[in-house]
């Protein structure tokens, strides 16, 4: 049971349960649509980008347990942040799933370090990394505003 | 079902001894997760049985050849084990003769060629093909793709909440626009054994042909196509505990012989100029290029192992596991079977209130369990439920109680780390 608490750590399994900013962001400027047709999992993420700076952000979607707290923690972890940095811990999440060579680099991505367990799951990675993907194309995305539905 | 179609060769006075068959299985001495593994996966692929496994270790040990064309002795024997599997074949499932027993990749392909010789030639615009609401996307695509094409449409049966076959709609959905009725024999998410006699009756009623999909039925139940009537039969090697890569499109004789031919090539005409080519005689004429020689030998001895057990033992067996596997799984609070049809083989697919299906599959696998979870290739089917996914145990021939008691103990495991 001990290797896979590295994988359900207690605070994947809290986000889970009560996952933080799930919503839709009704004035929301970016929004994108992520789905896993492995699994079924489907997962809506909205922003408020607000001079460059992520006022707000939310999602709504049902997923797996990883992939609910991943988006769960992935909002309380960029809200406040630049596009800019945003794109950056994209980048750092990805490889802390995907690497086995952690390290130092991984200094400032916080509680999303429980995610690392992941990487002994390769089947899993996609579940971890699915809303990040779809905040990246949320980012990339260039229209003003975006009908909710 | 018809109980007994006296082609068992096994001897029933013998009883079932699980523990002997599961000796044949070389997979089940590999520990998986440190553990000895206890695989609950078989409506997605079956484990091999050590003959199996020889017979195409032996061909490629000692008869390699290329079949059908060489003069040479290795081709002779090589061609001699390919047809010898496909007559084994041809008695399995009692097709009248080794015309209608063509080699394919699997039932994928087997539903694809039907979709695209006769299908292509019997469907126009305004027809229609009548499929269930149950089906596997393979057993879905190939027509829509035809559809497509043909400006045709899909009929879908829909099913009960339980998971059965509504007859009477499917009577009401035939008409004289359509073709064709392709339904599976079992299915592939929710174990329901469908009333395939009944089926095809009410379409031979209307001079409707009739294709079954057997990926999930030749491994548990006895099939016997002439007693059946069934116009095309259409199943997979590595799910009756064959090699991967080989199938069987099984089709009546006149319909075959009236198809064009699906692909091009080699092995498939018998003579070609530039012209003009004179396709090749049944089954060869679906059969392009250098087959899977190997696949096919292998196939040949599933038969032979399957029948050596007898696929009446094996479906008494594996029907008492059912019972046992879902009385135990309803110990469990917050668990929902999906599925749950009257005649069932093989298929416990089910959900936990509150835990995704991928989590249960992560979990159980660290307890050396095998499961599939995910929509199983029938989407439709999983927004007939309301859900994204199920996990789904599926039982074969090795399967015991001390499995389904490995499957229940992983569940409460999954339950305490989510509670």
């Amino acid at each position: 049971m001990s290797d896979l608490r590295d994988l359900y750590q207690e605070v994947i399994l809290d986000h889970h349960k009560r996952p933080r900013n799930f919503r839709r962001i009704e004035n929301a400027n970016r929004q994108a649509d992520g789905y896993n047709p492995l699994c079924g999992d489907k997962i809506s993420v909205y922003m408020r980008l607000e001079n460059g700076v992520l006022a707000d952000i939310a999602f709504i979607g049902t997923g797996c347990a990883i992939s609910t707290a991943s988006a769960s923690m992935m909002t309380e972890h960029l809200k406040g942040k630049t596009e800019a940095e945003a794109r950056i811990v994209f980048d750092q999440f990805h490889r802390l799933v995907t690497n086995h060579s952690g390290g130092p680099e991984f200094a400032d991505i916080g509680k999303l370090a429980v995610f690392s367990g992941v990487r002994e799951y390769p089947v899993r990675v996609k579940c971890a990394t699915l809303a990040w993907h779809t905040m990246h194309a949320a980012l990339n995305q260039k229209a003003e505003t975006v009908a909710t539905e | 079902m018809t109980a007994g179609t006296g082609k068992d060769t096994a001897r029933p006075e013998l009883a079932y001894d699980v523990s002997s068959i599961r000796e044949d299985f070389p997979i089940f001495r590999e520990p998986v997760n440190g553990r000895s593994l206890v695989y609950l996966d078989n409506a997605a692929t079956t484990q091999k049985p050590q003959s199996v496994i020889d017979a195409v270790t032996r061909f490629y040990t000692r008869e390699c050849a290329n079949i059908h064309r060489g003069v040479h002795y290795l081709s002779e024997r090589a061609t001699e084990s390919y047809e010898n599997s496909r007559s084994k074949i041809r008695r399995f499932i009692n097709a009248n003769s080794l015309q209608e027993v063509v080699f394919v990749r699997g039932t994928t392909e087997a539903v694809n060629l039907v979709a695209q010789t006769y299908g292509r030639t019997h469907v126009g615009a305004g027809d229609e093909i009548v499929i269930s609401a149950m089906e596997h996307h393979s057993n879905i695509v190939p027509w829509q793709l035809l559809c497509e094409e043909k400006n045709a449409r899909i009929r879908t049966v829909p099913i009960t909440r339980t998971g059965e076959f509504m007859l009477d709609e499917y009577r009401e959905l035939l008409g004289p626009k359509t073709r064709l009725v392709a339904v599976t024999h079992i299915s592939n998410a929710l174990g329901t054994i469908n009333p395939v006699q009944e089926i095809i009756r009410l379409a031979h009623e209307r001079n409707i042909p009739v294709l079954l999909d057997a990926a999930q039925a030749v491994q548990h139940v006895p099939i016997d196509v002439q007693a059946l009537d069934c116009d095309f039969l259409a199943f997979s090697g590595h799910k009756m505990y064959g090699p991967t890569g080989i199938g069987v499109l099984y089709g009546k004789e006149n319909l075959l012989e009236e198809m064009p031919p699906y692909q091009g090539g080699g092995d498939m005409i018998s003579y070609v100029t530039f012209e003009k080519t004179l396709y090749n005689r049944l089954p060869y004429k679906f059969e392009a290029g250098t087959p899977n020689v190997a696949g096919g030998i292998g196939l040949g001895a599933a038969v032979d192992y399957l029948e050596s057990i007898g696929l009446e033992n094996i479906r008494a067996h594996e029907h008492d596991l059912m019972k046992y596997g879902t009385m135990e799984l309803w110990t469990l609070d917050e668990l929902t079977i999906i599925g749950t049809a009257r005649e069932k083989a093989s298929v416990l697919s089910f959900i936990i209130e509150g835990i995704h299906p991928h989590d249960i599959g992560t979990i159980l696998d660290k307890e050396g369990v095998a499961i599939r979870t995910g929509h199983h290739c029938a989407q439709p089917v999983m927004d007939f439920f309301h859900t994204p996914a199920t996990a789904r145990a599926s039982l074969g021939l090795y399967n015991t109680r001390e499995d389904i008691q490995a499957l229940v103990h992983g569940l409460r495991k999954v339950k305490e780390v989510f509670r």
